[in-house]
């Protein structure tokens, strides 16, 4: 259980998780808005509460594993690492930019501790599945979570990764789906419908649990209740807003792929700022 | 003339033994088994197939089976090799490097892992499967790819022996495999390294090198023998496409002033293409491709679609003839 207190702490940061990324985006010139505000609560979740890690020693060979699979909200999870501490926050602003460890898509052998290349889509479950398999093997303790987008629930890659954790019951494999309901080009349902999503991941025998994605508690509850499940990998379907904290931009579509200019992110700090 | 060196099969002209390269690699499997225990196999639904069902069967617990999911071959194997494991990913070339290009591409060679692919089934001689499962773009596919190194072995012998190597290759490898027996010409004291071409057949003065890669290079073999009372030539075995042994390429092409190279293989962006970017940049010669011309195969028996395509000894000897021709027209400039 979380105390108040860190509930309060864990909110804050959240917020300057996604200043930083407005800045991150404004200086880069390109880049996706809306997947890494509407994910930054539970990236705050995981690297200041959920994972077992420590950024002075990024390699350290026990931490959990955090593979993102849509690999474009990288700049959130860059946005996270920095504040938790692996670089400094002023590194942020070289997104994309010639010569930067922080690529436009994350690369493993660039940015220590990014765990993984990714960016196209529907690749990162089967590489999480591997990676968990692996570390059943040797009977490792630490955990591998897969975090994913909604639009690449739609990639058949997605569903043989599912196919295979659900059979080989890869209980150490907790995977995290980015429920915000728009891709690039529209509405998932209206691009190519998801649903019954749960009933989906259900009938591949998986774990599934649904929360708000910006109810760091509750999401906290369900990854914990997750270690629990011994017999099958779990699914949670979280429900977020994308753009989430920049009111003129959230659940629209069209902040999916774009950044903001100079003057909407001066109000979209402004509100980041004073929410 | 063999090469003494290269100790080959005394028999390599007389009726040579038989056995297919995919058997060669499932020895090698079994045997990394008992060797390292990092080495994982997985596959899609093909462990006889490509001769991994005795490791399967010996080592259950590091055998990993997909299901017919070749994307999901590649990501799981990725996932494997980040993790530590050395996984070797087995299926049909087709379908492994083929339909999980872009997997492979991403997660494992831009990722940098040491996923180890067993392409089998590769070429032509498939036989009467036909074009589907004849592979004929797979060394193009991987040869491009930062970070990859691939090989493909003349026989059954140079198979295993690469697939034990492949382990100690710090990165992704391609092993091209063919389904079909081919003629054993190696021995277990040829020298195989990775990267090092292997000089077969050398009477010295040459005209024209011939530089073949996979079961092809017995056919360019019997193509030396048969011309040597008429064009002196040398057979090079380029087991390793990438990284390619330049060293070796561009001494034999600048000592003989024609080139023919031999695959299995389309000849756009194959391994004549390979060795036509090095000899392009550092001595140009005359070069001729023998492989396949921009075509799919067909059903048939896997010596008439050779010879239907191309790729028979005769085809060899006339592809000999015609780059010593050219060498002659272009020493008189």
């Amino acid at each position: 259980m979380l105390t108040e207190e860190k509930v309060t702490q864990l909110t804050e940061t959240a917020a300057s998780v996604r200043a930083t990324v407005i800045e991150m985006l404004v200086a880069a010139g390109s880049g996706h808005t809306a997947g890494p505000l509407g994910m930054a609560d539970i990236f705050t979740a995981f690297y200041f509460h959920i994972l077992n890690h420590d950024p002075a020693n990024p390699a350290w060979e026990e931490r959990d594993r955090l593979i993102l699979s849509n690999g474009h909200i990288t700049p959130v999870r860059y946005a996270a690492m920095a504040h938790a501490g692996y670089f400094p926050v002023e590194e942020c602003l070289t997104l994309r930019k010639f010569g930067t460890r922080l690529q436009g898509h994350p690369e493993r052998e660039r940015l220590p501790a990014i765990e993984t290349t990714s960016g196209p889509l529907g690749s990162g479950l089967g590489q999480a599945a591997g990676y968990a398999y692996g570390a059943r093997m040797d009977a490792k303790k630490f955990r591998v979570y897969c975090l994913m987008s909604d639009g690449e629930q739609q990639a058949g890659n997605t569903w043989e990764s599912a196919m295979f954790a659900g059979d080989t019951k890869l209980s150490n494999l907790t995977a995290v789906i980015d429920r915000n309901n728009i891709q690039i080009t529209g509405n998932t349902e209206d691009v190519m419908p998801l649903e019954n999503l749960r009933a989906k991941y259900e009938a591949f025998n998986w774990h599934v649990l649904e929360c708000d994605g910006h109810n760091i508690p509750a999401f906290v509850a369900m990854v914990d209740e997750a270690k629990a499940i011994v017999e099958k990998p779990t699914v949670i379907i979280a429900h977020t807003i994308p753009g989430k904290g920049v009111k003129e931009i959230e659940g629209d579509y069209r902040w999916h792929g774009k950044p903001p200019t100079a003057d909407e992110a001066k109000r979209f700090l402004e509100q980041i700022r004073h929410a | 003339m063999l090469n003494p060196n290269a100790k080959l099969k005394e028999n390599v002209f007389e009726k040579p033994d038989q056995a297919a390269t995919r058997d060669g690699f499932g020895k090698g499997i079994l045997e990394l088994g008992e060797k390292d225990p990092r080495v994982v196999v997985l596959c899609a639904d093909l462990a006889e197939s490509v001769r991994v069902l005795p490791f399967k069967e010996k080592y259950p617990d590091r055998f990993v089976e997909l299901g017919v999911a070749e994307q999901n071959l590649a990501t799981v194997g990725s996932g494997l090799a980040n993790y530590g494991k050395i996984p070797f990913i087995s299926s049909y070339a087709t379908f492994s490097p083929g339909r999980n290009n872009e997997q492979i591409r991403t997660t494992i060679a831009l990722n940098n892992v040491p996923v180890k692919i067993a392409g089998a089934h590769a070429g032509v001689s498939v036989g009467p499967d036909g074009a589907t499962h004849q592979a004929l773009e797979d060394i193009a596919l991987m040869r491009v790819l930062p970070h990859m190194t691939v090989i493909y072995p003349c026989d059954n012998e140079e198979a295993y022996k690469a697939t034990l190597a492949s382990v100690a290759v710090d990165g992704p490898v391609y092993l091209r495999l063919a389904r079909e027996k081919t003629p054993v010409i190696t021995t277990a004291g040829t020298p195989f390294a990775v990267g090092k071409a292997n000089v077969l057949w050398d009477p010295g003065e040459i005209q024209v090198a011939i530089i073949a890669t996979g079961p092809l290079v017995h056919n360019a073999l019997l193509a030396a023998e048969e011309l040597r009372a008429e064009v002196p030539v040398a057979v090079i075995n380029l087991h390793t496409i990438k990284p390619l042994d330049a060293e070796t390429v561009v001494a034999y092409a600048s000592k003989a002033g024609a080139v023919v190279t031999v695959e299995e293989h389309q000849v756009m962006g194959g391994m004549g293409s390979a060795v036509a970017e090095v000899l392009a940049a550092r001595t140009p010669v005359p070069i001729e491709f023998v492989g396949v011309h921009d075509q799919f195969g067909q059903s048939g028996e896997p010596a008439e679609l050779l010879e239907h395509y191309g790729m028979g000894v005769s085809h060899i000897v006339a592809a000999v003839r015609k780059a010593c021709l050219r060498r002659q027209v272009q020493s008189r400039k």
